[in-house]
């Protein structure tokens, strides 16, 4: 049993990182008794389970992720959505609506249109066919206003932080509204549109920053100095 | 413009550009060099002068062609009509369509296809200048815009040809060399795996030579693959310096 | 870009913004995005450059061959535009021949060239009716994000000040290629300001975001001395013609801006080579 790799070394796809008795964890490949890294990111030793952060990646969806999408085209009685990932997703009526429609009656665009920005969960995904998603429940269906932006999929759990620390500090400090979806989209909105930017600025950071440590505190003072700078200013 | 063969090793046997037998041109690879695309790498390899991009895995149009249980990797080696002394025709030639070939299948064995099913991984090559050995050195910067791309892969591919000039065994050929030379031998190597994932040759070699020209390739490659190492450090470890200078 | 939609509420923010004189990137109405301009990149190219609006990146490579004139004009010599969306720019670009949009930007900048008379045709002429030089001009696009005309027309238009060809000898009917070079004359300096509108708004280098949500577009080119000589609309929407003439006194201003930044960057060049 042996480990090669410190933690959050950065290691690169080929490069070996324990051998024996471990499972190989996400971004990770087993040869034999070997564990290899298969990507760019910092390597993580937890409990036996060899893993790699990696720092860049498509989303690949997970039934119960939160999502935001896109809606990209439509039949009589469902809509294909663009959710940032190489599987484009279906939402059908009966998991939108809380009625079933007619469509020989109702154009089901009447309801979300193509280009009208969602926010969803999602019900179903195995490699075989795309995923489906929801937008019955509570917080989720179409979504107006505000901006929409993306980060790159694996600095979500950084932007949301440990049990919501981070986005909910920022939604409180600039009173707004985030959504972050796991498929690394993210909806701002904010009375005051000044705030609305920082707050856009915030996400940039942290998307930039996600792997550096002592990221909360400088989030913190950039608020604190943005803020300054556009009420004082 | 002079006709006829240049001399390719002279009195002291160093080659047309002065290089030893076993010596690599300079290399320099950049990575993350495009906004659109998710991977990509420019690099230069002597007067070699290419850019790749990676998009995916992605949807794959049209849908019949898409595999149910992995990606399907598709690569397109093209090079830009003033890449060469005479201006080439932007249509796809018959080397055009091997290398793109060629190259797609140097790096099929090393990504970890079967982790997307049904979608397209892309990989698109442009040679803006062209001396020799293009085809290697769009496979090594094509395995770094894979990994840039984050892509999974067992190992980044490195490539690099070795051949026989003027009767003497030579590594990473230019333009001249492959030209005039006797043989030109391309390899791509998983260093991590030590497997082989290229190898075409064209021109007479004993067993001997053969041996001899494919592990100074080989040890050719692992030298470049230090270089694609250095590149993907210098462009991920980057903001992590960054940040603490500010500190 | 987010999406190979455009997004609904993406599009009013844009709107909204150009209706209060901003863009998302803090732009105004009239300002270029950061420009760079690089000359020589391609070693092989008789001449070439590359230039940067943003993240958009085109690089021009020109090359000089010995050809056949057009029969009507058997003592010019010939240019030939030809540009290439090639797949690794953009999501959208799909591997094989030059789609409309590639045609017509070549052919844009094709006339921007042509009908400014920046090169002398006739100059080029070896033997006349027979033997003349035919310039290659290649644009290569390389990375998409908006205004590919502007970026298009200066790396062509760099290229070509970079370009040297060799010097042809006649002696009797054949035409004798000697090692020396001698650089292209251009006698002005085209310049190509492409606008775009917005609702009410006229927007001067549409970002990739902002062209999606375009409702028309103006290509206008400018010559030293402020006179226009090729002009594009495109898309599908609709211009007033008090619409296209404001358009027309941005591009001859911001024509003047972008002449400038280009010569003095091809000073530099000089200076340091």
């Amino acid at each position: 049993m042996a480990i090669y790799v410190d933690r959050r070394k950065l290691v690169l796809p080929g490069e070996l990182l324990a051998e024996g008795k471990f499972e190989a964890g996400p971004n990770t490949y087993k040869d034999g008794e070997k564990i290899y890294s298969s990507v760019v990111g910092l390597a993580e030793i937890k409990n036996k389970v060899v893993s790699v952060i990696a720092l860049k990646g498509c989303y690949m969806p997970k039934v119960g992720d939160v999502v935001i999408g896109v809606i990209y085209d439509y039949t009589p009685t469902s809509w294909q959505v663009d959710i940032n990932s190489p599987y484009l997703a279906t939402l059908q009526v009966i998991d939108a609506l809380p009625k079933p429609i007619d469509p020989a009656k109702e154009n089901i665009r009447k309801y979300y249109d193509v280009g009208d920005v969602i926010v969803g969960e999602v019900i179903v995904f195995d490699k075989t066919r795309n995923p489906m998603l929801t937008t019955k429940g509570k917080g989720y269906g179409k979504l107006s206003g505000g901006r929409l932006l993306e980060i790159s999929p694996t600095k979500v759990p950084r932007l949301i932080g440990r049990r919501g620390s981070m986005i909910n500090m920022i939604k409180k400090e600039l009173g707004c509204q985030i959504i972050v979806g796991q498929n690394g989209r993210v909806w701002v909105s904010a009375k005051n549109a000044k705030y609305e930017d920082i707050a856009i600025k915030v996400i940039r950071k942290i998307e930039m920053e996600a792997q550096v440590p002592g990221l909360t505190e400088r989030v913190r003072k950039m608020i604190k100095e943005e803020k300054g700078r556009v009420d004082g200013g | 413009m002079s006709g006829g063969k240049p001399v390719l090793i002279d009195e002291r046997g160093l080659r047309v550009d002065g290089r030893k037998p076993d010596e690599l041109r300079p290399i320099k690879i950049e990575v993350g060099v495009l906004a659109n695309a998710n991977g990509s790498a420019y690099i230069e390899q002597g007067k070699n002068k290419l850019l790749v991009a990676v998009y995916g895995p992605r949807e794959l149009h049209p849908k019949h062609l898409a595999l149910p249980d992995r990606a399907l990797l598709r690569c397109r080696y093209h090079m830009a009509p003033f890449s060469v002394e005479e201006r080439k025709s932007p249509a796809p030639s018959r080397r055009e369509i091997e290398l793109s070939k060629v190259i797609r299948e140097a790096l099929e064995p090393a990504i970890l296809l079967d982790r997307f099913p049904r979608t397209a991984i892309d990989v698109f090559v442009e040679v803006l200048e062209a001396d020799g050995g293009t085809r290697c050195a769009a496979v090594t910067a094509a395995s770094v815009a894979l990994a840039d791309a984050g892509i999974p892969m067992r190992d980044l591919v490195v490539a690099c040809a070795a051949g026989k000039v003027d009767g003497q065994l030579v590594v990473d050929l230019c333009d001249a060399e492959d030209k005039y030379g006797e043989v030109d031998m391309p390899v791509a190597y998983m260093p991590s795996k030590g497997v082989v994932t290229l190898l075409q040759m064209d021109g007479i070699l004993t067993r001997e030579e053969f041996e001899k020209a494919f592990k100074m390739a080989i040890l050719a490659c692992e030298k470049i693959y230090e270089f694609q190492k250095e590149a993907l450090r210098r462009k991920f470890g980057a903001v992590q310096e960054e940040v603490s200078g500010d500190k | 870009m987010i999406s190979k939609v455009p997004v609904n509420l993406n599009r009013a923010y844009l709107l909204d913004l150009a209706s209060k004189g901003a863009r998302i990137d803090g732009r105004s109405l009239s300002d270029y995005r950061p420009i760079s301009i690089e000359f020589g990149i391609a070693g092989k190219a008789d001449g070439s450059a590359g230039v940067k609006i943003g993240n958009t990146y085109v690089m021009v490579g020109v090359k000089a061959e010995i050809g056949m004139p057009f029969p009507d004009t058997p003592d010019e010599g010939v240019l030939m535009v030809n540009a290439e969306f090639v797949p690794l720019a953009s999501p959208s670009f799909e591997p094989g021949p030059p789609d409309e949009n590639a045609i017509e930007l070549a052919r844009v900048v094709d006339r921007g060239i042509r009908k400014s008379e920046a090169l002398d045709l006739k100059e080029l002429c070896i033997i006349p009716g027979k033997k003349v030089w035919m310039i290659w001009v290649d644009i290569y696009v390389l990375d998409y994000n908006g205004n590919l005309m502007d970026a298009s027309a200066l790396a062509a238009l760099a290229a070509l000040m970079n370009t040297s060809i060799p010097v042809a000898k006649v002696e009797g009917d054949e035409v004798i290629i000697t090692e020396e070079r001698k650089p292209l004359q251009l006698r002005d300096y085209p310049i190509a300001v492409t606008i775009g509108k917005i609702g009410d708004s006229l927007i001067v280098d549409p970002s990739l975001e902002e062209e999606s949500v375009l409702d028309c577009r103006l290509t206008i080119f400018t010559t030293r001395d402020g006179n226009t000589c090729a002009l594009q609309k495109s898309f599908s929407g609709v211009f007033t013609p008090e619409e296209i003439l404001k358009a027309v006194d941005l591009a001859i201003g911001k024509g003047k801006e972008l002449r400038s930044k280009l010569l003095e960057a091809y000073e530099q060049f000089k200076g340091s080579s």
